[in-house]
């Protein structure tokens, strides 16, 4: 039996599993791309607490669809490993309905919190028994009852929205015992920090909770993507996050190939191997950059940041562009590796190895950095599996998740590959994580590049037909989601992004309460996730 | 913490020439489109290739809004005839406005140390870290006494990034009254020169211009660091301003 044949009987298996299971109340349906399980809403949450309770499924994402003949599709995505089908939850329901059951209560349900949260925002839909909806993406100033995802918000209209401070505005806060106090962080930093707000509650030394505010930078990607052609929301895909251009651009491109059944050529596969690999060493080197200036270490910062730019002037010199934007296209890629810059990508990604290895040995013996991340900022293994972490976050967490091994994308089936797991969850435990994958992108570099195939980078005449898909693709911060529905005029009809910064954003209060105060930017920097990613 | 020290001296000095000289490292900037003389069928048929509207039809070929341009490389990349053809460089940046006054508000009040706050306005991270760049062993802009202060009160220039996104309006407006005069604006990147992919739409405006006034313009997608300091070195009057429009003519006049 081939892999492909198992794969496909234990798929069988499935959808038969799940229809005994739950008799007569769902019906199963395999096809290649996952195991479709329709439901009725009031049995949503018991097979959604089944599948990840019994079945050791992740929930990846809720997708929303409003159907051009009045009504909802949910659908709710689960993940598992490379063996299992993934599973699509499918809720129809009629445009009357606008309350579904909530999944957040339940024991791995936290993962769905902010899905439902950004739901109950942009359409308008309720979650019955969640129990914190209300202003999450659109802050306390956009227009109450305005759901702009909706078909019937026009992308292009403007809002009145106030300018002036909303005098109202009152953080929610949980403490009042005498001498504790709110420290709000952003969305203005004193440096390059990106516009997010932290609400810290404190009652002296350790902060006790903390409230994160995001979607400063909510630029409503996944809407006005919407009636657009593939070519232009290419473009929306690869800007909305820059620092994992290639990534996105790659996940929109494989979502639009499994629609239109293109066959991408060897070469053009092998190349997004080294474009994407090359995006995580420069991801990785800005992050340990960070968490060795969040520590104020001047040297090791500079050392980092010099890993860093060689990093992005390589990628310059081999894509053009020093953020590999416009690498990726349909069908492939859009730039040839020559016989020289294959060399000379040999020489400097070795040489960048051998650096960073160097800086970790170097980190490694200097206590006074190593006492700012030991046992600082922990997020565990259980917490990372309840709120459904992803990339190096949950793999320093001990929660093994990785799209280039679950589902092998670009030239990741064809490579030997290991990735890095720790079990700690602190800022160490990352840090290690970080350079290990760094040590492993390097050596992956180094077999595609010797083992390049000849061909075509990119499949041409690409018959653009309708439907959806979806596509994973581990970026830098994990895995990331990119759901497309296409028209039958070829624009895009839906386009929802789950980047992993969402994901990981979410569950990173944890691993900043019970720290203290002066903890708090060597954690945030530890985490190294974008805003504008999760924002879109 | 003597290893750091040596190691910190054995890396020896990696500050980059650009300050008198040009740098021309490989990989320092991708570039950007120039005007170019063309037929006016081709000229047509490279405007409609543009996604961004940054290549216009203009006498005698095409010309480029750089603020426009969001570096997708359709204009010459992956496709046959016609295309524009792009400058290597750096040097980008540009006065907002009328170049007669801009150039006597900015001879006055700064002509050597420069403050600089950084705020966010909805930048997708690429600007961003370009801007982080400013700091690293190459660029080393304190050597140039261009500095981040930590608070708008002590600030001279604002650099702002992003398209202006609606929940960062507010805050920029702040930030900005906050800051004492005289005070300067730099929009870096195409999303602060025009709104860029994303705007203007009903989450993002069309770039800083339309909330505060802007003195430079870094154009770029993202603008690399030389560009960034380029445009500092242009508040200062250090160094003189590049054009905002590339036209075929100022290609032939000034081919740099």
């Amino acid at each position: 039996m081939t892999l492909s044949t198992i794969a496909e009987s234990r798929s069988t298996n499935f959808a038969e599993l799940c229809e005994n299971r739950w008799k007569g109340r769902v019906t199963a349906k395999l096809d290649a791309a996952a195991c479709h399980v329709a439901c009725a809403p009031p049995d949503l949450p018991a097979i959604c607490e089944w599948l990840s309770e019994e079945m050791g499924y992740a929930f990846a994402t809720l997708i929303v669809e409003e159907e051009s003949k009045p009504g909802w599709l949910l659908t709710y995505v689960f993940y598992k490993d490379a063996a299992a089908p993934w599973v699509y939850v499918e809720l129809r329901l009629d445009a009357r309905v606008a309350t579904v059951p909530s999944i957040s209560g339940l024991a791995n349900g936290p993962a769905a919190d902010w899905h439902e949260r950004e739901a109950e925002d942009l359409f308008g839909l309720s979650f019955a028994g969640h129990p914190r909806l209300g202003e999450f993406v659109l802050h306390e100033d956009w227009p109450e009852g305005v759901a702009p995802m909706r078909h019937s918000f026009d992308a292009r209209r403007m809002l009145d929205i106030p300018e002036a401070p909303n005098p109202a505005w009152d953080p929610p806060t949980i403490f009042s015992a005498p001498g504790s106090f709110a420290m709000p962080v952003g969305p203005v930093y004193s440096d390059f920090g990106e516009a997010a707000h932290f609400l810290l509650e404190t009652v002296g030394e350790d902060v006790v909770r903390t409230i994160q505010r995001f979607f400063y930078k909510y630029r409503g990607v996944e809407k006005i993507a919407e009636g657009r052609p593939i070519d232009s929301v290419l473009l929306l895909a690869e800007r909305f996050s820059g620092i994992a251009a290639f990534a996105h651009g790659l996940a929109f491109c494989q979502a639009v190939e499994a629609i239109c059944g293109v066959e991408v050529p060897p070469r053009a596969q092998a190349l997004r191997g080294i474009f994407a690999e090359l995006e995580r060493l420069r991801h990785h080197a800005a992050t340990i950059t960070g968490i060795c200036n969040s520590t104020a270490l001047v040297v090791a910062t500079a050392q980092a940041a010099l890993i860093e730019e060689d990093l992005i002037r390589l990628s310059c010199q081999v894509t053009r562009h020093r953020y590999l934007f416009g690498a990726v296209a349909p069908g492939g890629v859009t730039c040839d590796l020559t016989d020289t810059h294959r060399q000379h990508l040999l020489t400097e990604v070795g040489d960048i190895a051998r650096r960073s290895d160097e800086l970790h040995r170097m980190l490694r013996y200097s206590s006074s950095f190593l006492d700012r991340l030991e046992e600082v900022g922990i997020v565990s293994p259980d917490a990372a599996i309840a709120y459904g972490l992803v990339g190096p976050i949950a793999r320093a967490s001990g929660a093994m998740r990785d799209m280039r091994k679950i589902r092998p994308y670009a030239a990741y089936g064809t490579v030997d590959f290991a990735v890095p797991v720790e079990q700690e969850g602190d800022g160490y435990a990352r840090l290690r994580v970080f350079f290990a994958e760094i040590e492993q992108s390097a050596a992956m570099l180094h077999q595609i590049l010797t083992a390049l195939p000849a061909g075509d980078i990119r499949a041409r005449d690409i018959v653009v037909r309708p439907g959806a898909a979806l596509a994973a693709v581990e970026a830098p911060s994990g895995a990331a989601f990119h759901w497309v529905r296409l028209r039958d005029d070829g624009a895009v009809a839906r386009y929802r992004i789950t980047p992993p910064s969402f994901t990981n954003w979410h569950g990173f209060h944890i691993a900043t309460e019970n720290f203290a105060f002066q903890d708090f930017p060597i954690i945030l920097a530890s985490f190294g996730l974008s805003n504008a990613e999760c924002d879109r | 913490m003597a290893n750091w020290v040596l190691k910190g001296l054995r890396a020896g000095i990696k500050t980059s020439g650009y300050r008198s000289a040009a740098e021309a490292a490989p990989g320092l900037s991708p570039g950007q489109p120039r005007g170019t003389v063309l037929p006016s069928q081709d000229a047509a048929a490279l405007v409609e290739r543009c996604p961004s509207g940054a290549i216009v039809s203009c006498e005698g070929g095409v010309a480029i809004d750089q603020r426009r341009c969001v570096d997708c490389f359709r204009c010459c990349a992956d496709v046959d005839e016609p295309a524009v053809p792009w400058r290597d460089g750096y040097e980008w940046a540009a006065y907002a406005g009328d170049a007669a006054a801009m150039r006597r508000k900015l001879d006055r009040a700064f002509g050597h140390s420069l403050h600089i706050r950084f705020l966010d306005a909805g930048a997708c991270g690429a600007c961003m870290s370009e801007a982080r760049q400013l700091d690293n062993p190459y660029y080393n802009m304190h050597n140039l006494g261009f500095f981040m202060t930590p608070t708008p009160r002590n600030a001279d220039v604002l650099l702002v990034a992003g398209p202006v996104s609606d929940a960062m309006r507010l805050s920029l407006r702040k930030t900005y009254e906050a800051m004492p005069t005289p005070k300067r604006v730099v929009a870096i990147g195409a999303c602060a020169a025009s709104g860029g992919v994303f705007g203007p739409s009903f989450a993002a405006g069309g770039g800083v211009g339309e909330v505060i006034p802007v003195d430079v313009v870094v154009p770029g997608c993202p603008p690399p660091p030389l560009a960034i300091l380029h445009g500092l070195m242009v508040v200062v009057g250090r160094k003189p301003p590049s054009e905002l429009i590339s036209r075929p003519a100022n290609v032939e006049a000034n081919p740099e």
